[in-house]
């Protein structure tokens, strides 16, 4: 299991959930270099502890558990995934 | 002694808050010392979070890091408001931020909670998650049906860890006391009553979503139950988490029992007694709720008169945590916390006390999941920063602001301190005990035995031992 950001992240990038995330898995951060480039922010698959943080401070309900990622929005497990293994961590 | 040496932090408590609190507080530049009663650190990941949750556990690696930076101290096994004053601290450390969590449980303030049976959830989380101050506690594990009282996690882990059973308890870190005494334990039902309605539960949903995973676990809820009046229907549809977690409880309420054990989530109900036999739980008796729309569009439960008695061996109230008062610091009773604006501990006048802060529960109440407490810690940091850039913490100056001589007052005042590597030191011991028996860890649950594999005496750190240098 891991949690997700879907489609509503995109063109919202809140953040709040950076700031909660205990173990710093969603990026990029307000800070990084690539904050401004990306549509939408993302969780490290490999890093997240499932704790649920990021579910209640988003404003967009972005945020989602793999197991009950709306059907919709599936393909989102992927671009998470992918844009760690793109950037590296 | 010059005017560029780092300012110091003490941070008193080495849960998430205190962590978070002193990584903020490290990459502004601060030298921080982290107490902790206990000579384990993290808190209530390690005495809190449930012992078949290892994932959850992972955050410690967060913590770990914070550790290894250098201007960092532990100093487990020191009582801050105790063998050391809070005050002697404000007079030695630039800042105190007191992260010392909510230790005791809020109480239902109803007959027979007293009795042989009756016990706070606080302290059965405690037991299992081997507490030294709880390893000694007994809990009415013989009975066949236990209740819980509250809705939120904390309620749901409790009901869980009395119905996981032995084998699946031998994979976890659980104390081996509880291992023992909960693979022997008779309980086949547990009944959960939340006071308001299933729209209003605090319990989160993979909390939820878990419960219907367990093995041999027959989730029941009343379909009945489930039929949503207006008000709570409107609060539902704005909001998915909540909507996923009526979803899943309708999802419950289908099902047909299956294995021999059963977890009973009851909405709408209040005890107003715990039934009592010769000293013993025998039931505890409830009220019937419904829910009303107060002044302002709130819902609030109110009581329709009707009762019922549910028979227990065991009950468990899991309503909330309430903070201690820390000598020397002021108090709020009424809420139970430390009286702060954003972090600055406020005195009985309402004014910031210079150089005091609070972080985590004892600042903002016992709410929210780990993550929350990072946020809560950035704040009470930010709220140091700005004091200190402001010239508002208190100057130490002369002895008070040598580092030399903080280490000699230290040294003075907690030789038994336990320091990082003697932390580590037991944490591989555990991990290797855990290794022979199948298990993540076995915790060491006596003080003298965790003393043992730390080392006995103190341990130096290495930029403790740095610290003296620059200071000389």
């Amino acid at each position: 299991m891991t949690y997700v950001i879907a489609e509503p992240c995109i063109g919202t990038k809140d953040a709040s959930c950076t700031e909660v995330c205990p173990v710093d898995c969603i990026k990029p951060l307000r800070d990084d270099p690539d904050y401004d480039a990306v549509q939408q922010l993302h969780i490290d698959p490999e890093e997240c502890i499932d704790c649920d943080s990021c579910v209640a401070v988003c404003p967009v309900r972005a945020t989602w558990s793999d197991d009950r990622l709306p059907a919709r929005w599936a393909h989102y497990a992927a671009i998470n995934r992918e844009f760690f293994e793109r950037r590296g961590r | 002694m010059g005017g560029d040496r780092a300012l110091r932090a003490a941070v008193v408590g080495a849960g998430p808050s205190g962590f978070y609190a002193a990584e903020a507080l490290l990459r502004e530049g601060f030298r921080v010392d982290l107490f902790d009663a206990l000579p384990t650190p993290f808190g209530l990941v390690r005495a809190g979070v449930a012992p078949d949750h290892p994932k959850i556990k992972a955050v410690t690696r967060v913590f770990d890091r914070t550790a290894a930076r250098p201007g960092f101290r532990f100093l487990g096994g020191v009582e801050v408001g105790g063998e050391i004053a809070v005050e002697q601290l404000r007079e030695r450390y630039e800042a105190v931020v007191l992260a010392v969590g909510a230790p005791d449980d809020a109480r239902l303030g109803i007959p027979g909670e007293e009795a042989d049976g009756s016990s706070s959830a606080g302290a059965f989380v405690a037991w299992y998650n081997g507490h030294p101050d709880a390893a000694d506690a007994r809990f009415a594990l013989d009975a066949e049906r236990a209740v819980v009282v509250g809705n939120g996690n904390v309620a749901l882990d409790v009901a869980r860890m009395l119905l996981l059973g032995g084998d699946r308890l031998a994979r976890t870190d659980v104390a081996e006391h509880a291992l023992d005494a909960l693979a022997g334990a008779t309980v086949r039902e547990v009944v959960v009553l939340g006071r308001r309605g299933p729209a209003q539960a605090a319990f989160t949903t993979p909390e939820l979503a878990e419960l219907g995973r367990l093995d041999g676990v027959t989730v029941k809820v009343d379909a009945a139950q489930l039929a949503l009046d207006r008000d709570s229907a409107a609060a539902v549809a704005a909001d998915p988490d909540r909507e996923q977690r009526i979803a899943l409880l309708r999802g419950y309420a289908g099902r047909r029992q299956a294995g021999d054990r059963t977890i009973a989530l009851r909405f709408l109900r209040s005890p107003t007694e715990i039934v009592t036999e010769g000293g013993r739980v025998a039931g505890v008796r409830v009220a019937v709720n419904t829910l009303e729309r107060v002044d302002g569009g709130r819902l609030a439960i109110r009581d329709t008169g009707a009762r019922e008695t549910i028979d227990c061996g065991l009950v468990l109230r899991a309503v909330g945590y309430r903070g201690r008062k820390l000598p020397g610091v002021p108090f709020d009773p009424g809420r139970g916390l430390i009286p702060n604006r954003g972090g600055r501990v406020l005195d009985d006048a309402g004014r910031p006390l210079p150089g005091a802060y609070a972080a985590g529960w004892c600042k903002r109440g016992p709410s929210g999941v780990i993550g929350t407490n990072k946020q809560c810690a950035a704040e009470t940091v930010a709220a140091i920063v700005a004091d200190r850039d402001a010239g508002r913490l208190p100057a130490h100056a002369g002895a008070a602001a040598d580092d030399a001589a903080l280490d000699v007052w230290l040294s003075e005042r907690c030789p038994h301190a336990i320091g990082w590597e003697g932390w580590t030191a037991i944490d591989a011991h555990e991990r290797a005990a855990g290794s022979a028996a199948g298990r993540p860890r076995v915790k060491l649950v006596r003080r003298d035995r965790l003393r043992l594999a730390a080392g006995g005496a103190v341990r130096r750190d290495r930029h403790h031992a740095t610290a003296e240098e620059n200071g000389a």
